[in-house]
């Protein structure tokens, strides 16, 4: 299907593709980054005199640029010169023609400092001749301004929106869109579903700059005209625009500052991309064609153009689709390999997994009972890539209780799925809003709104504190039973209460050896409590704005947190500082997650991406594109290859790490996906919902059904089945009860965890 | 600034207001004129498309008005800027408080989800409005103003409450297997958890005391216990347990005497205030529904008296409806459904149906759009019961005896609204109407009282508004149609119903009119001869509500109705016409008989003021005072007149003997006073 259409793809000029690259390194380059934040344009690239010879072609563009603003001044003497001096006489036009999307604005900006107002617009309106009439009626004082900019923090406000302070005659914007719209429909049905994407950024930055031209009736006008037109997916954005009628409240809507720090990104193939661009400098339109070089990025590929329903599939998030080279990285998505432990085990177990005839999802840890010559995943990550804490005596024994649960668990499969019990907390009057299980399912904790974590014991062992120093004093310390005697039976009871946040509690992570637990709260702090003893140890203040999700690490020691400020932290138990921030999102992180190998960590966002980023240097190594809503659950596979995640609009998405793909989608539910989880070997995805259902999926099949046609790796072209409905195993109602958390057992018993809700 | 009403601004479409009166300005407020030409060119001019924007808008003068209440003057320009910019900040606002909504796992935006985005955007929080119960939002009709309902809150009285509920209870963790190996499990999901939490020993010792004494076999115990289940304030959290409790009628449905006890512990839940029964109630309701409803077991024994029961139920049912309306709404329809069912169905559910009606007492539009187009239908079902006089049939039939009275009764008050609602509009004045009220309106009153919730707030707007049927049939049409299955037996209530009420109810002196009681005379003269049979029993009958002077509303109101319908069945046994011949015979004066109740009457037949309070089920207390008033009435034969008075009353078909023994029966369960 798909693969026949992608399939004969001709590799890309090599050129092109570095033109790109390296436009788009200029224009944003905390995107590429990742560890810097996005907003700080970095000029510094540019060369300060137009003599020094084109090297590259950033270069070249920018001597273009300069050439052309000469041209048009009037200059014709110092053009002669210049020309010369750069060896390239003829070549103007076609040259810059080719340029592709590379508007090459950074590095334009500063190439002269008198010309520095001019030439982004010049270099925008390349190969357009009539471009005289709209670069002199527009002083555009303020276009310098993302020279000076580099280096900053934030975004000046100011700046960023100067950018709108292009003019044009308000009342020719509908018929300019309506025009686009007309071409459009006019197209080849091969092209339009491929150019119909410009409409959404195209319509939004024309409202942005009516309104901040204080065109305010014509802005409304021009908003109730076209808003129809929009993407449904997008309707959340539009609400919040169609709010914004005010110049002066485009200052302070994140919104608007997101659309205009980051481009927005276009995949288009390349005769799309050519159809749209001869339209526009045919009909000399402009106004369109300098918003879409300025604000659009625009990623052109080879080959077929794609359907609506491939366009769909990857649409819906904030700043459009992920470019290309943004998943290219390598990452090391296979397991680490467990340390050698001996246990009394016998090897059915071993067997047991390799009948499944995968070896890629069986876990390391099974190896240490087997050949010791195993060797490592190709996939993982070097053991030592990052520092991990050492295991205690007290981590080998949980391994070996671990070991012997899992020969016990149940094979999951179609025929056999798991039984589902149901943690409902009772009481909770609306407050529950996090919910945790320790690995072992001995402990579950709750984050609640009145600010109180509460841990309950879920087995018949009572919790208990330490007991007082004072006490302490008094025991053996060389008994054998020194763990047990250090606890103080007075304290025993089913739950603890833990009090210190000063505002609801938004996430909840237990430690892999139940010894701590992190929750994170609307008061902008994460703490870290100690089960010992039941009381706060850390206040880990970072974020300004609430938190919304902790995790800790699978080997802890480490843990990562976001919220509403849009960066991820990564933290170390020890450190109050974070060791790594991850910024880029484009709104508030909603849910944060490590991958089974601790070197990389996911973040959900309401700016409907996922990101992965690589903890050893902070790189952006993953953005995927394809939700249509915030994001509110993620979960890896027990292998580390997959990523499911899940959002407000009820469907759960399949991600392949290795490849940074879309591979499948899982439609049912009708209400935002809170919870998700795999099987203890993966063959299952469970998904918990507001809508009160725990579904079941056939993870296997999913993942199975898509790695036949690997095509896809080469174009990033999906083509979704539509097997939903074959995939859902099972859908299972709660008692009015929204699934908020999912857990399997060792041994593949699935715990559900909710507020009864009457 | 002062505090704008937040979820108005949010949720709601129409306009936001602020807690003072913000007025409804949306077209003042911009220049209007919406045109959709195509030419894109002539946007010039500004429009504002009203039509699309769904969300809230601050108008101009609200601003103005607000500026005003803290002394600033402002120029319009100025006023309708800041209207504008505040509608944004809200609508800001706004959008950021749905992302607390969100993480915090919830469905429904609260105030403190608002207040915490204004937080974060360095704005000072609004006070004032945590409540978790939604804040009325109300309009005044005079000038569209619109405003949230804040009531004054007694401090002292709040801060010297003795009665603190308490026993929140503690949050829990239960866990259960809710599927084995993927299979479902069988029991229904979205049911009430069994066993909410654990609980401290006393309560657990007062739940198993309580429980022991209301199904125990001292009475005085029991009283005792259901004093104290309805007003004390600690037992929230038995709550689930009591409940479970009731829900176990199905398990003694061969017992009367422990249903009734079982519904006495509904009554006293449903009326103890400091219980907030929530999703429970569906599970008390659905108790209550299963002894009105099912053929209990108990029923088999002729000698049993279920009817007592389900009268009892039912009216226990109708003060449900009254006192918790808003949490049983959509129960409401579900039940007038399942009737309709039970219509439509045999004879065998039939009875229970239309006592269940009849009890209910309120749904007069049901008893319309429900009972009226399916009565040809099962009448001749009923009919059929009536008429076999084998002995197999005996207990069937005085079963559909007292169906046949319920029905009457039914149709009677119906009939009464539908008159009403006719003649209001067609007088006209205020004085008119007042008058017309009292005197037609016996069986209308209690309805409109606020008692009985769901029906009050259907039928208030009768006075003024036609009912709202969606087909009414017209009143002649109606009643002609009626009459031809009821003969002489309905136009009888209409002949005499209309004349009491003023008296009873305003104490004016009671004197009727010697004329109007001569008119009147005819029509129970011409009576008489049927009734004399019953005269035996009736006295008795009568002087039972008597010896019991202050009961519960419930009760009362709740031994009224089956006082009525055994006499009136007893009744029905003796007089032999068949209701068709009645009919036929007849055919002429109900009519005129009816003219007359249409309009404002004097009062005129004084005995039958017993009857009309017997009628009325659901009105407190009412039924006494009409007896009180009533030897008034007749000083020189108080004993003798009321019985007549009251046989005149009774249905005129029937020919079976009736057990006595069986009002004492019921007398008993009836009236175990708490």
């Amino acid at each position: 299907m798909a693969a026949v259409q992608d399939g004969p793809i001709e590799p890309e000029p090599e050129n092109e593709i570095k033109t790109e690259t390296s436009n788009e390194v200029l224009g944003n380059p905390g995107d590429a980054s990742g560890g810097v934040p996005p907003t700080a344009p970095v000029a510094a690239v540019a060369t300060e005199k137009p003599a020094a010879a084109a090297a590259d072609s950033t270069e070249r563009q920018t001597l273009l640029a300069v050439l052309q603003f000469l041209k048009k001044s009037k200059l014709f003497e110092s053009e002669e010169i210049l020309r010369r001096e750069a060896g390239l006489l003829n070549e103007i036009g076609d040259s810059q023609g080719s340029g592709a999307g590379g508007a090459g604005l950074g590095g334009g900006g500063g190439a002269e400092p008198e010309s520095g107002d001019a030439s982004s617009l010049l270099s925008r309106v390349a190969g357009a001749a009539a471009t005289a009439q709209s670069a002199n009626a527009t002083p555009a004082p303020a276009k310098v301004t993302p020279v000076v900019t580099g280096g900053e923090d934030q975004p000046d406000v100011n700046v960023v929106l100067a950018a709108y302070s292009q003019q044009g005659d308000p009342v020719l914007y509908p018929v300019y869109y309506s025009g686009l719209k007309r071409f459009i429909d006019s197209v080849l049905d091969c092209h339009r579903a491929e150019l119909s994407q410009v409409f959404y950024p195209l319509f939004v930055h024309m409202y942005l700059e009516l309104v901040y031209n204080q065109y305010e009736k014509e802005a409304k006008a021009f908003f109730d005209k076209f808003h129809g037109d929009q993407e449904c997916y997008y309707k959340d954005d539009l609400r919040i625009l169609s709010g914004l009628t005010k110049k002066e409240h485009m200052k302070g809507n994140e919104t608007l500052l997101d659309f205009r720090t980051s481009k927005f990104v276009l995949r288009i193939s390349r005769d799309s991309y050519q159809l749209l661009k001869r339209h526009l400098q045919e009909r000399q339109n402009n106004q369109i064609w300098n918003i879409i070089q300025e604000h659009l990025y625009i990623d052109i590929f080879d080959g077929m153009p794609r359907s609506k329903g491939q366009i769909d599939s990857m649409s819906g998030s904030l700043a459009g689709e992920a470019k290309r080279e943004a998943n290219k990285a390598k990452v090391f998505y296979g397991l680490l390999k467990e340390p050698e432990i001996e246990v009394p085990l016998d090897d059915e177990d071993e067997e047991a997994e390799n009948e499944e005839g995968k070896p890629k999802k069986k876990k390391p840890k099974k190896d240490s009972t087997g050949s010791k010559s195993k060797k490592q995943d190709p996939n993982a990550p070097q053991q030592s890539r990052i520092p991990l804490p050492e295991l205690k005596d007290s981590d080998k024994l949980d391994k070996i209780m671990n070991m012997k649960e899992a020969t016990k668990r149940v094979r999951l499969g179609p025929e056999s799925l798991p039984s589902i019990c149901f943690y409902t907390f009772l009481n909770a009057y609306q407050g529950l809003t996090a919910v945790d299980f320790t690995d072992d399912s001995s402990l579950v904790a709750g984050g609640f709104a009145d600010s109180t974590v509460r841990v309950w014991s879920v087995t018949p062992k009572k919790l208990r504190g330490v007991k007082t120093a004072g006490d302490l004093s008094l025991i053996d310390k060389d008994s054998d039973d020194v763990l047990e005697r250090i606890m103080d039976e007075k304290t025993a009871s089913e739950s603890k209460n833990l009090y210190g946040h000063s505002g609801p509690v938004y996430g909840i992570s237990f430690s892999p050896d139940r010894n701590y637990l992190l929750s994170c709260s609307e008061d902008a702090t994460v703490r870290l409590w100690s089960l010992q003893t039941f009381t706060c140890l850390v206040g880990y203040k970072g974020h300004n704005y609430p938190v919304w999700d902790t995790q800790f690490s699978p080997y802890g020691y480490y843990f990562i947190s976001g919220g509403h400020d849009r960066v991820a932290r990564l933290w170390a138990t020890d450190h109050y500082q974070p060791l790594r921030i991850f910024s880029g999102h484009l709104a508030d992180i909603t849910c944060t997650r490590f991958h089974p190998n601790s070197n990389y960590v996911a973040t959900g966002s309401a700016d409907r991406t996922i990101r992965l980023w690589d903890i050893l240097n902070g790189n952006c190594v993953r953005i995927f594109t394809g939700h249509k809503g915030p994001i509110h659950s993620l979960a890896f596979s027990p292998n580390g290859k997959f990523l499911a995640s899940g959002a407000t609009d009820g469907r759960v998405l399949l991600w392949d790490i290795g490849h940074g793909l879309m591979i499948g989608e899982l439609k049912g539910h009708t209400d935002t996906v809170y919870a998700l989880k795999f099987s203890r070997d993966g063959e299952i995805l469970a998904s918990g919902s507001m809508d009160n259902t725990v579904r079941l999926w056939d993870a296997i099949k999913a993942f199975d059904d898509i790695e036949t046609d690997d095509f896809t790796a080469a174009t990033g072209h999906i083509t979704l089945p539509e097997n939903s409905q074959e995939l859902l195993l099972g859908s299972y109602m709660t008692k009015s009860t929204p699934v908020i958390h999912l857990h399997f057992t060792r041994r593949n018993l699935l715990l559900g965890a909710g507020a009864y809700n009457p | 600034m002062p505090p704008l009403q937040s979820e108005a601004a949010l949720g709601q479409s129409y306009n936001s207001t602020a807690s003072e009166r913000l007025t409804k300005h949306a077209a003042d407020d911009l220049p209007s004129g919406l045109r959709k030409e195509k030419s894109a060119l002539l946007i010039a001019d500004g429009m504002a498309d009203r039509e699309e924007r769904k969300f809230a808008e601050v108008p101009r003068d609200s601003v103005k008005l607000m500026a005003e209440s803290v002394g600033v003057e402002l120029s319009d320009d100025i006023a309708a800027m800041l209207a504008e910019d505040v509608c944004y900040r809200l609508r800001e606002a706004a959008q950021n408080s749905s992302q607390f909504m969100r993480h915090a796992k919830r469905r429904r935006l609260t105030v403190e989800d608002f207040n915490r985005a204004l937080r974060w955007s360095n704005v000072e929080a609004v006070c004032g409005y945590g409540s978790q119960d939604a804040l009325p939002f109300r309009p005044l009709k005079e000038g569209e103003l619109y405003f949230v309902e804040d009531r004054e809150i007694n401090l002292v009285e709040l801060a010297l409450a003795t009665n603190i509920p308490k026993g929140c209870a503690e949050t829990m963790v239960r866990v259960q297997v809710s599927y084995l190996d993927g299979k479902g499990n069988v029991e229904p999901q979205g049911a009430v958890p069994t066993a909410v939490q654990s609980l401290t020993d006393d309560l657990l010792k007062y739940y198993q005391q309580v429980t022991r004494a209301i199904l125990g076999e001292d009475q005085q115990l029991m009283k005792v216990a259901l004093q104290d289940l309805q007003t004390n304030s600690k037992i929230a959290a038995l709550l689930p347990y009591f409940v479970h409790v009731v829900s176990g009628v199905k398990s003694v449905s061969h017992d009367l005497e422990q249903l009734s006890r079982l519904l006495h512990m509904v009554k006293s839940l449903v009326q103890n205030p400091f219980l907030y029964l929530g999703s429970y109630i569906k599970s008390l309701v659905s108790s209550v529904m299963y002894c009105i409803l099912e053929p209990l077991a108990a029923s088999i024994n002729p000698l049993n008296d279920h009817w007592t029961l389900r009268d009892y139920a039912a009216l226990l049912l109708s003060h449900i409806f009254w006192a918790h309306g808003d949490l049983v709404g959509g129960l409401y329809h579900q039940i007038l459904l399942s009737l309709q069912k039970v219509l439509s169905g045999s004879f065998k559910k039939l009875p229970l149906g239309f006592c269940f009606l009849t009890s209910l007492c309120v749904p007069l539009q049901a008893v319309e759009r429900v009972l009226f187009p399916h009565l040809s239908a099962y009448w001749s079902n009923l009919q059929a019961v009536l008429d076999d006089d084998s002995v197999s049939n005996a207990q069937v039939k005085a079963d559909g005896h007292k169906v046949y009275g319920a029905i009457l009764v039914a149709v009677e008050k119906l009939l009464k609204m539908k008159a009403q609602s006719r003649s209001v509009p067609v007088e006209g004045s205020v004085a008119v109407r007042e008058r017309s009220f009292p005197g037609l309106s016996p069986p209308q009153e209690p309805v409109s009282e606020p008692g009985f919730g769901i029906a009050s707030h259907l039928l208030q707007g009768v006075a003024g508004v036609p009912a709202e049927e969606p087909v009414p049939v017209p009143l002649p049409v109606m009643y002609r149609e009626l009459y031809a299955f009821f003969g002489d037996s309905l136009a009888v209530r209409f002949s005499t119903g209309p004349g009491i009420e003023p008296r009873a109810s305003r104490a004016a002196p009671p004197q009727p009119p010697d004329s109007k009681k001569e008119g009147m005379g005819p029509d129970t003269t011409r009576k008489m001869p049927q009734l004399t049979a019953s005269m035996t029993i009736s006295p008795r009958q009568d002087s039972s509500p008597r010896n019991e002077p202050s009961l519960p509303a419930v009760q009362n109101s709740s031994a009224a109705p089956s006082r009525f319908q055994r006499s009136s069945s007893s009744s029905l046994q003796r007089s032999k016409p068949p209701p068709s011949k009645v009919a036929q015979r007849s055919a002429g004066p109900p009519r005129e008989v009816f003219q007359k109740s249409r309009f404002p009457l004097p009062p005129a037949a004084a005995p039958f003021s017993f009857l009309i309070a017997g009628r009325q089920t659901g009105r407190r207390c009412q039924g006494r005072r009409f007896q009180t008033s009533f030897p008034q009435l007749h000083p020189p034969n108080p004993s003798a007149q009321p019985p007549r008075g009251y046989a005149h009353k009774l249905p005129v078909i029937g020919r079976m003997g009736k057990p006595v023994k069986r009002w004492v029966c019921s007398q008993y369960s009836l009236h175990l006073p708490l």
